[in-house]
């Protein structure tokens, strides 16, 4: 059962093979089974989800569900749920229950989706390998001696052990793309707006996005479809008409014109990722694509860009966990400043400290236009950048990750090294483009992954072109040994 | 730009962010790596080049002014970590 596509889970469902309690159990047991190793859960909501599933059952008999209702689904610690401890992967908010839902949490909600628990993350999402979390580092199913990407890493983690068919994740410079990558399954972060950020824990406001996991690309439009649209509670909402992910899913790909940036292809990038990514390539053309060689030639500047925008907004964002209205507070402090500094000194690790000095440091008087104003100016160089390149193509193909999985404690020490894992992920949030990873083949037993970034709105398009190549290929299918049965 | 353990302090204090004093070596060794790496930036010619604040160059969406929210006060104060009377407590701050 736990193989089963999300159509076919649905089927099953409404033709009465099985209820959505039953489906809800068989992914609870697995989690029960598994999670021990993996560390992909912060919080399981077991309970819920059974009653949830039993709502569902009543839904399906009423003849009243839609494509998710009665689907079990793990849900990223950054959106806010009512009832449900939202932790951000935090000791700051390891005491908070959410007083309302997200928009996001909402909305999958009225689908009838059921939440099985939330998932590990790194904290506040400021980490690439899962391991600035407060509870511990989650495990890539594919070597456990592995990180599984961060910082939507228990929700990779977890579809990839199957521990749930389906889960959200946020991605601010890569957070869904390369834990996608690096667990061997698809990860579609859309157009910046498209899903609404309200009740998601900002960390980046300009940069952040929520958006979808699963193990295949149909599996993706359909969780994704659910969780977009406007929402007027969220002022960077795209105010359009939502496009039907799935309508275009078999849209033939003769004509369609790939580009490889040259940028992505040089020095640092692992030799098997490279041969998976040109296997994939040929593969494309297969199918009928035109591929040209392209140029984003401001590219290198985006990781330096990144790590000024990003860390000023958070340092801005973070600034509610005062220890006042939510959240920790640390015990008896001597004044207000006390209050403050221990309840935030205690209340952050390692990671998310650091960000916070360097976007203070950024933002302080006399720095401002040498860093914020200038990395905003380069944001706008490497849009300019984009937006030529679609005007030759009409998507752009490069590898997600420069190498597969590195090892727990690995980079922990060197945070330059850690940024440039998100190397090739990083420009198209600074771009605000739509972009997914989905699994290309394997490098000494570690699953690779290939981006194909989009124009503005074009997640259905991209949605067909990852698609097709799954059509293909069984790249998808593969599970990670002691979590096939 | 090297930062050095003083100007760690002083960031740590405009960020209210508690830092040990024992850590402020290491913070000083992170930051000014990650400030060394950001400033290939200063290299690139940015003359005339306006700021990206919004991928698609949006503007602020206004809304009328309207009551769209119910007073949640006491459901909001119930996760705060001391109240009274609806109102926050904090340490003393007016002898």
């Amino acid at each position: 059962m736990f193989q089963k596509t999300i159509s076919e889970l649905a089927a099953g469902l409404r033709g009465n093979e099985y209820s959505s309690e039953e489906l809800t159990r068989c992914f609870l047991e697995r989690i029960e089974r598994f999670d021990g190793q993996l560390n992909c859960l912060i919080t399981l909501s077991a309970e819920q989800a059974l009653s949830e599933a039993r709502e569902a059952d009543r839904r399906l008999r009423a003849g009243d569900a839609g494509p998710l209702t009665g689907i079990p689904y793990l849900h990223k610690d950054i959106f806010c749920t009512q009832g449900v401890r939202t932790s951000c992967g935090s000791r700051m908010l390891d005491n908070f229950i959410a007083p309302y839902d997200a928009t996001v949490s909402e909305k999958l909600k009225a689908a009838g989706a059921v939440m099985l628990g939330k998932t590990n993350m790194d904290e506040f999402a400021m980490g690439s390998s899962n391991e600035t979390s407060f509870y511990g580092p989650v495990k890539n199913p594919w070597d456990t001696q592995r990180v599984p990407g961060g910082s939507s890493g228990g929700s990779a983690a977890a579809v990839a052990a199957r521990l749930a068919p389906l889960a959200t994740g946020t991605d601010t410079g890569g957070s869904i793309r390369q834990p996608a990558a690096l667990c061997g399954i698809t990860g579609i972060k859309p157009t910046y707006g498209r899903v609404s950020r309200y009740g998601m824990i900002a960390f980046a406001s300009s940069l952040d996005q929520g958006g979808a996991f699963a193990a295949s690309a149909a599996d993706a439009a359909a969780l994704l479809q659910a969780m977009s649209g406007f929402d007027p509670r969220d002022s960077t909402s795209l105010e359009r008409p939502l496009e039907d992910y799935s309508a275009e899913l078999e849209r033939d790909l003769a004509g369609l014109t790939i580009g490889l940036p040259k940028e992505y292809f040089g020095d640092g990038l692992d030799a098997g990722v490279a041969a998976a990514v040109a296997a994939a390539v040929e593969e494309y053309r297969r199918l009928g694509a035109e591929i040209r060689d392209i140029s984003l030639p401001n590219a290198a500047l985006s990781v330096p860009a990144y790590y000024v925008v990003a860390p000023a907004e958070c340092s801005s964002n973070l600034s509610r966990m005062d220890g006042v209205r939510f959240g920790y507070r640390c015990e008896n402090p001597r004044d207000l400043e006390d209050l403050y500094v221990r309840s935030r000194g205690e209340g952050f690790g390692a990671e998310v400290k650091r960000r916070i000095l360097v976007g203070t440091y950024a933002l302080s008087a006399g720095y401002y236009d040498a860093y914020y104003l200038k990395a905003q100016q380069v944001r706008r160089l490497i849009r300019d950048d984009f937006t030529r390149a679609f005007s030759e193509v009409d998507v752009i193909l490069s590898p997600t990750a420069p190498a597969p999985a590195f090892r727990l404690g690995e980079k922990a020490g060197d945070p330059v090294s850690m940024y440039l894992s998100d190397i090739y992920t990083i420009a198209v949030n600074l771009a605000g483009l739509p972009a997914l990873s989905i699994p290309a083949g394997f490098v000494d037993g570690l699953p690779v992954g290939l981006q194909l970034i989009g124009n503005y709105f074009a997640e259905g398009r991209l949605l067909n072109v990852a698609h097709r190549y799954q059509q293909v290929t069984d790249w998808h299918r593969r599970l990670p040994a002691g979590f096939a049965d | 730009m090297s930062l050095d353990k003083e100007a760690v302090g002083r960031i740590a204090h405009l960020a209210r962010l508690g830092v040990d004093a024992g850590e402020f070596e290491s913070y000083a060794s992170n930051l000014s790596a990650i400030l060394a790496f950001v400033e290939q930036l200063e290299q690139v010619d940015t003359e005339g080049v306006a700021p990206l604040a919004h991928p698609l160059d949006a503007c602020q969406r206004l809304r009328p002014d309207e009551v769209t929210e119910a007073d949640c006060r006491d459901q909001f104060q119930q996760i705060a970590p001391r109240v009274e009377a609806g109102l926050y407590l904090v340490p003393k701050v007016i002898e």
